[in-house]
């Protein structure tokens, strides 16, 4: 490739890494600058003097940090509870010997065919008849099984030696005691895949919490930010911003350092061989 | 013993999935009663009042166009920029690794985010065409382009996964076939034409699928952006089962249901056919 043509190619690549990461440094940059300069027009690219008022401001307009809290509490119960849930069961089909083993399978698969807005009205009748609307159970019970953790999780584990599986159980170990020793440190990949892509899912959901939450207090980060708009008028985007970016930080933080293991995970369906 | 280990998840399907969609079919042939309990059996009713109704027909045009303007400028642009991606050059991981960026938003962060943007006064579209001395335009405001500018965001917001995985599908074509074409005497627009999108085939109709289930669910969107209008033009499938069940307290649970039914058939007819196709494909290996 000639001198022109190299320049060229950094040129397109920056160009498209500038749209796409357009959002963002808005967010970011807007965050730190104030409502006045904000609303300029024409709109500087950079805050002239940045300032952290706006992160201030937000924590002020609604209890950013129980909501922050809400959703990591929330998150981390429905990772920690799929990756158990998904590795007793896909062990059960990658390894034990059962009737029925492909019809039950199967049952795990139909799971992923059924979209949750087709079924989000009886789950919000069961809660109510149930007085769990608003509360943690509420956010947390429906998400804590998966069929495509399961379904990830045995593809692992059908590749794993045979041998190993048979030497061990041979010796007297027990099957806990295998899946906890010996399978679980060394299917840290495909756990890892699981556990970023259910912590993403369950961080990031809107639809369901919107419904069964009714209290700030009850609230998760995004339907907090979601409100910002009715709290204040977006004449003070800033703020809204500011709320923005302090949501964003942990799923960025995944997505930058666990890209390896989110591809894995996404693509356990799509790139076979 | 076996089944021990499949209990917890069984038992979760079962109070989470299965059953719910069992009470979807039951609350599809019944009808509100006074306070909004879903008690009244109305037989097919449900189900007529949709086929007949106008405002479905155009819910279900709205959900086919917003399906469509999403899923195919997201396949489109993400080959692009995936096949982009895989140039050996110095800085590309940097630039994969950025180009990601999207794929950490949520529904509701991208929404919060374009809806700045697509302020008529202060957002930076209309401040792009002012620049140009172009008129404003009412992004979301303007019945006939509401839609667009929601796909608009969801496109954008849809981009970084497509990436990721088309990327993961180009890493997976080994080298040894372009290199025995480059051997014969092929040009990269030929391999890329005669190789990589044949041999990428198996993960485009993977995405094409799984983006089209995606689309069909699609609600935070229009709830932050367009509260499904101006009149109607949003109004997609997801977004009219939450209208009819939860908003203005409406609480209509049956005709929400009957609706909720509509799109479970369509998202198993997309996965029918994402099998059939697959099935064929191991075959012909």
């Amino acid at each position: 490739m000639t001198g022109i043509w190299r320049g060229v190619n950094y040129a397109v690549l920056v160009a498209i890494t500038f749209i796409l990461l357009f959002p963002l440094l808005y967010a970011l940059s807007g965050s730190l600058m104030s409502a006045h300069e904000l609303s300029s027009y024409p709109t500087p690219l950079l805050p002239a003097h940045p300032q952290l008022q706006s992160f201030a401001d937000v924590m002020k307009a609604i209890p950013l940090a129980r909501e922050y809290l809400n959703s990591a509490l929330v998150a981390a119960l429905i990772t920690t509870g799929q990756l158990l849930t998904a590795t007793l069961s896909a062990y059960a089909f990658a390894f034990l010997r059962m009737p029925y083993r492909n019809a039950l399978f199967a049952v795990f698969l139909a799971t992923m065919m059924i979209p949750w807005e087709a079924i989000i009205i009886p789950n919000y009748l069961f809660m109510a008849d149930n007085g769990l609307i608003n509360t943690y159970p509420a956010l947390v019970l429906p998400f804590l099984a998966a069929g495509f953790g399961t379904f990830l999780l045995r593809q692992f584990f059908l590749g794993f030696p045979r041998d190993l599986y048979e030497a061990a159980l041979v010796d007297g170990c027990s099957h806990l005691r295998f899946l906890w020793s010996i399978l679980v440190p060394l299917s840290r990949p495909a756990l890892a895949a699981l556990g970023i892509w259910a912590f993403l899912s369950a961080w990031n959901q809107y639809f369901w919490p919107l419904l069964v939450t009714k209290t700030e207090e009850m609230q998760t980060l995004q339907i907090g930010i979601s409100r910002l708009r009715d709290v204040e008028a977006a004449t003070a985007p800033n703020f809204i911003l500011a709320g923005t970016v302090l949501a964003l930080v942990p799923t960025l933080v995944l997505i930058y350092l666990g890209q390896r293991h989110i591809v894995r995970g996404l693509t356990a369906g799509a790139v076979r061989g | 013993m076996a089944f021990a280990f499949l209990v917890p998840s069984l038992l979760l399907f079962a109070f989470f999935t299965f059953w719910p969609l069992l009470r979807s079919v039951y609350l599809s042939f019944h009808g509100s009663d006074i306070i909004g309990r879903p008690t009244l059996f109305v037989g097919t009713r449900q189900y007529e009042q949709l086929l007949s109704s106008p405002t479905f027909r155009d819910v279900l045009v709205n959900t086919a166009l917003f399906t469509a303007l999403t899923v195919i400028p997201s396949l489109a642009i993400g080959l692009l920029i995936a096949i982009l991606l895989q140039q050996r050059i110095a800085g590309i991981g940097l630039f994969r690794t950025l180009m990601a960026t999207p794929f950490a938003f949520s529904v509701a962060t991208a929404s919060v985010v374009f809806a700045i943007f697509f302020n008529p006064g202060v957002g930076v579209f209309n401040g792009f065409l002012y620049f140009f001395h172009l008129p404003p335009v009412g992004w979301l405001t303007d019945p006939s382009k509401a839609l667009a500018s929601v796909a608009l965001a969801s496109v954008w917001l849809q981009l970084g996964y497509n990436v990721l995985v088309l990327s993961a599908g180009l890493q997976a074509i080994p080298d040894e076939v372009y290199e025995a074409a480059r051997l014969d005497g092929a040009r990269a627009p030929a391999m890329t034409w005669h190789i990589t999108l044949p041999l990428l085939t198996p993960t485009l109709f993977f995405l094409l699928v799984v983006t089209t289930i995606i689309s069909l669910q699609s609600f935070g969107q229009i709830h932050i952006l367009t509260r499904g209008g101006p009149a109607g033009a949003t109004t997609t499938l997801v977004y009219s089962i939450y209208v009819n069940a939860f908003a203005f307290g409406n609480s209509n649970f049956g005709y929400a249901s009957a609706q909720a039914l509509v799109l479970f058939a369509i998202v198993l007819a997309v996965t029918a056919i994402q099998f059939g196709v697959l099935e064929r494909r191991v075959f012909y290996r």
